[in-house]
């Protein structure tokens, strides 16, 4: 730096401290941007500001929703306009650093969102409700000074300092919230049952399981926001009369594991964990648990027998855990979700957040979208919104123009509503009354090219694998099931199948001891309730609708489209397609292993699949 | 460090046993985190590494045996050198899985759960990654890759 001279530079500013950044850089570093390569677009740009002599900074952020178009770029300049960057790539960086760090003229080609213009992707944001998702993708999730000026341990402060326990279980209570792991009892309830319980000693526990494949909603918000999820576990730990507590995560979630750690010890150097919180009486230790890989794991009194170190296997419930939990002490067990909304509802007041949402489901609610969506990714949406516009508006309908055929919600415990019933609100009540459930929050979105049954037949081969094998109707019933499903989708399904599957349903469902089997036959009644004709096209006319089963396909060449070009000959790896050089081919169906290679490669069009 | 080994020809493995064991010993509910780092130390559980855990932790080995077999994460065959973790959840399976698992699965002459012959890799089909809007998905050791198609997934798993 050149040293000023006393005359060219005005008294003020030999005083001033360096001068705030021209432009601040966020990169999207959540575990989707790091998929789409996020590590590299940062390295590229850091490579590419060295070169350019800048005042800005650099820092990383979890996911802000919008997955459809990781990598993610936000740019925050000296004037408050916030500018995001969708797809970007490392071979854009020196565009991008030119035109709109050196020269001021931001790519309008690249943007997603920009505070100073409005843009097709504004609607993704129109109507959402962000609570729980707050802070995600707003601030440095492994940094606390930042969750901090976002408002952070201010509701642990007020409740500690302000509020008796009983007060802020009043405040839960009033707000309606139900818990966001799937079944939805009121938090409140359960935290007053555990406050109640006598005992020296009491667990809370954060589920963080997140078993549902398809969903993603609990790494996010952990990804994004630990420090939220830790405080809301500290004023239900207070609440209840806790002093110990354990966040159980997924192994499959690593990231999420390392932030936690990080906020945990963040927390404990600022005085927010260990003895005598913030100067007052209440004390709590954190610890953290990782999965070892099973969806049964969820449940709660399993998630509390593998934290014990034991096979996770259901028991039964009473005593329920807030009577007796971990080690037989009386436990209170959340969500992530549901933990992460206390901290906004014990600051913003029980009022506000039942003012949103439905009589009997307030608040917002965390979805994740995925499948045949345009816009896949993180939405957080007022309870009362219906499907369709979740799927429609926030999530720009069905990708590539196709039709919406079916929404996937509540994994393996839930079922596919039908696009007929896409008017349905986002309520507990309503979505039960389908037979699907609202869940934790996954939202599989499929068009006409995805096969009901197959989708039956995927589920129950999931929960098969996942039954922990305690009962026989679990263990055994999802078994017969599944090979029902299995031969319906081969083609050798017989009258009578679904009539059989139906009496297998009930039966496994009033005679499981837990969630899962009781669960287990939904996707397989929804569908059935909804889509019977396409079980029984498969069955009756061995055909497949969605044409996605492959053994009912048949591959035939159109002699007319035909020139013989041979290319498709060449690729078979049966050699199942026979024919003379510019005359039309023929597949042999007998050899035929419906590999689809053929289709792949005719430049003709002239292979129908039916 | 190349030292002459003592009298008796120690097992290799018993020192990351007995430091991971050291550290949970007299700890409630230390079972899976002490199976958990014996794994990350030496790659799968062998026969030898639960029998320490046993004595070291006054487990039962057949208590450690059922709950080595529970769960997904323990295996206690040893793997190759990368591991290859394909998503078959809801969103990678609707967004055409099958296809990306037949394509790694033919690539590299292996099936579901199986080794390559070179000790190379291992492929493995998973249940959701949780990036399931970057569907189809799959993890080569910790490095996620999404948006696959048959012939990104096995170009990415052959840049190993
Ligand atoms: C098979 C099964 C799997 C479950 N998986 C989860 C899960 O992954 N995450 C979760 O929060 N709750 C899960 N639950 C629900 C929990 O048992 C429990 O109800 C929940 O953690 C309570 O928290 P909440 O009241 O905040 O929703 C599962 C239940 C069953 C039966
Ligand atoms: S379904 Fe594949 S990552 Fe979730």
């Amino acid at each position: 730096m050149k040293k000023a001279t006393s005359k060219t530079l005005p008294k003020k500013k030999a005083v001033k401290k360096p001068a705030a950044p021209d432009y601040r850089i966020v990169v999207g570093l959540g575990s989707c941007g790091i998929a789409a390569g996020g590590h590299k677009v940062k390295a590229a740009l850091m490579e590419n500001l060295k070169k350019a002599k800048l005042n800005l900074q650099v820092s990383d952020t979890g996911c802000v929703g919008m997955c459809y178009s990781e990598v993610l770029l936000d740019v925050h300049d000296k004037h408050g306009q916030v500018y995001t960057y969708g797809n970007m790539t490392p071979d854009r960086m020196p565009r991008f650093v030119d035109e709109h760090l050196a020269k001021g003229q931001p790519v309008a080609d690249w943007l997603v969102k920009a505070s100073d213009r409005a843009l097709p992707d504004d609607s993704f944001y129109a109507k959402q409700k962000r609570i729980v998702l707050r802070n995600c993708g707003q601030m440095d999730p492994e940094k606390i000074e930042d969750y901090m000026a976002h408002g952070g341990y201010q509701a642990l402060g007020k409740a500690l300092k302000k509020m008796t326990q009983d007060e802020v279980i009043k405040e839960v209570l009033d707000s309606g919230l139900r818990g966001r792991g799937g079944a939805g009892f009121p938090t409140g309830r359960k935290w007053q049952f555990a406050r109640g319980s006598k005992g020296d000693k009491k667990y809370i526990v954060c589920n963080g399981d997140e078993g549902d494949p398809g969903a993603f909603m609990d790494r996010s918000v952990l990804e994004g926001d630990p420090h939220n999820v830790l405080e809301g576990m500290l004023i239900a730990g207070y609440a209840i009369g806790a002093d110990e507590g354990y966040f159980y995560v997924r192994a499959e979630y690593p990231l999420a594991v390392e932030r936690i750690k990080m906020a945990i010890e963040q927390a404990k150097k600022r005085g927010f964990l260990g003895k005598n919180i913030m100067g007052t009486k209440f004390s709590f230790e954190m610890k953290i648990k990782e999965g070892a890989g099973a969806f049964v794991c969820g449940e709660e009194t399993a998630l509390m027998a593998s934290i014990e170190g034991q096979r996770g296997m259901p028991r039964l419930r009473p005593p329920f855990p807030a009577v007796s939990g971990l080690w037989g002490k009386p436990t209170n067990i959340n969500n992530v979700e549901t933990f992460a909304n206390v901290p906004w509802i014990i600051l913003n007041g029980a009022a506000a957040f039942a003012s949103l949402g439905t009589e009997k489901s307030k608040g917002s609610k965390v979805f994740a979208l995925a499948g045949k969506i345009a816009r896949g990714g993180l939405v957080e949406v007022p309870m009362g919104i219906t499907i369709n516009e979740i799927i429609h508006e926030v999530g720009g309908g069905i990708k590539d123009g196709r039709t919406f055929k079916a929404v996937q919600m509540g994994g393996p415990s839930g079922g596919c509503i039908p696009a007929a019933l896409g008017n349905t609100i986002v309520d507990y009540d309503s979505v039960g009354q389908t037979g699907a459930i609202m869940g934790s929050g996954g939202m599989v979105v499929m068009d006409d090219t995805t096969c009901m049954v197959d989708i039956a037949r995927f589920f129950l081969d999931f929960t098969q694998k996942e039954s922990c094998g305690k009962c026989t109707f679990c263990r055994v019933g999802t078994k017969r099931m599944l090979e029902i499903l299995e031969r319906i989708t081969k083609g050798q399904g017989r009258e009578g199948d679904i009539e059989l599957l139906l009496e297998l349903a009930e039966k496994i469902k009033i005679s499981s001891l837990c969630g899962l089997g009781q669960t287990a036959p939904n996707p397989v009644l929804t569908t059935v309730k909804y889509f019977r004709q396409e079980y029984e096209a498969h069955i009756r006319d061995k055909q497949c609708p969605a044409h996605s089963c492959k053994e009912l396909l048949k591959y035939e060449i159109i002699p007319e489209k035909c020139i013989g070009c041979t290319a498709c000959a060449r690729v078979c790896p049966v050699t199942s397609i026979s024919g003379q050089v510019k005359k039309p081919h023929v597949i042999d169906q007998e050899t035929c292993i419906k590999c689809g290679n053929c289709v792949a490669k005719c430049k003709f069009d002239a292979i129908k699949v039916r | 460090m190349k030292k002459a080994a003592g009298k008796t020809k120690i097992n290799p493995d018993a020192g990351k046993i007995n430091q991971v064991l050291a550290k949970y010993k007299g700890n409630k509910g230390a079972l899976i985190p002490a199976l958990q780092e014996v794994q990350v130390a030496l790659g799968f559980l062998s026969q030898d590494s639960l029998r320490a855990i046993s004595q070291g932790l006054a487990i039962p080995l057949s208590q450690i045996y059922g709950v080595a077999t529970f769960y997904t994460q323990f295996r206690l065959k040893p793997i190759g050198q990368h591991l290859v973790r394909v998503c078959h959840g809801t969103a990678c399976h609707v967004g055409g899985a099958e296809k990306v698992s037949a394509a790694i699965e033919a690539g590299l002459g292996v099936r579901d759960g199986e080794t390559t012959a070179d000790g190379k890799f291992t492929v493995e089909s998973v249940a959701c990654l949780g990036c399931c809007s970057l569907a189809p998905v799959m993890m080569v050791d910790n490095d996620t890759f999404g948006r696959l198609t048959p012939e990104s997934a096995i170009k990415a798993v052959k840049e190993y």
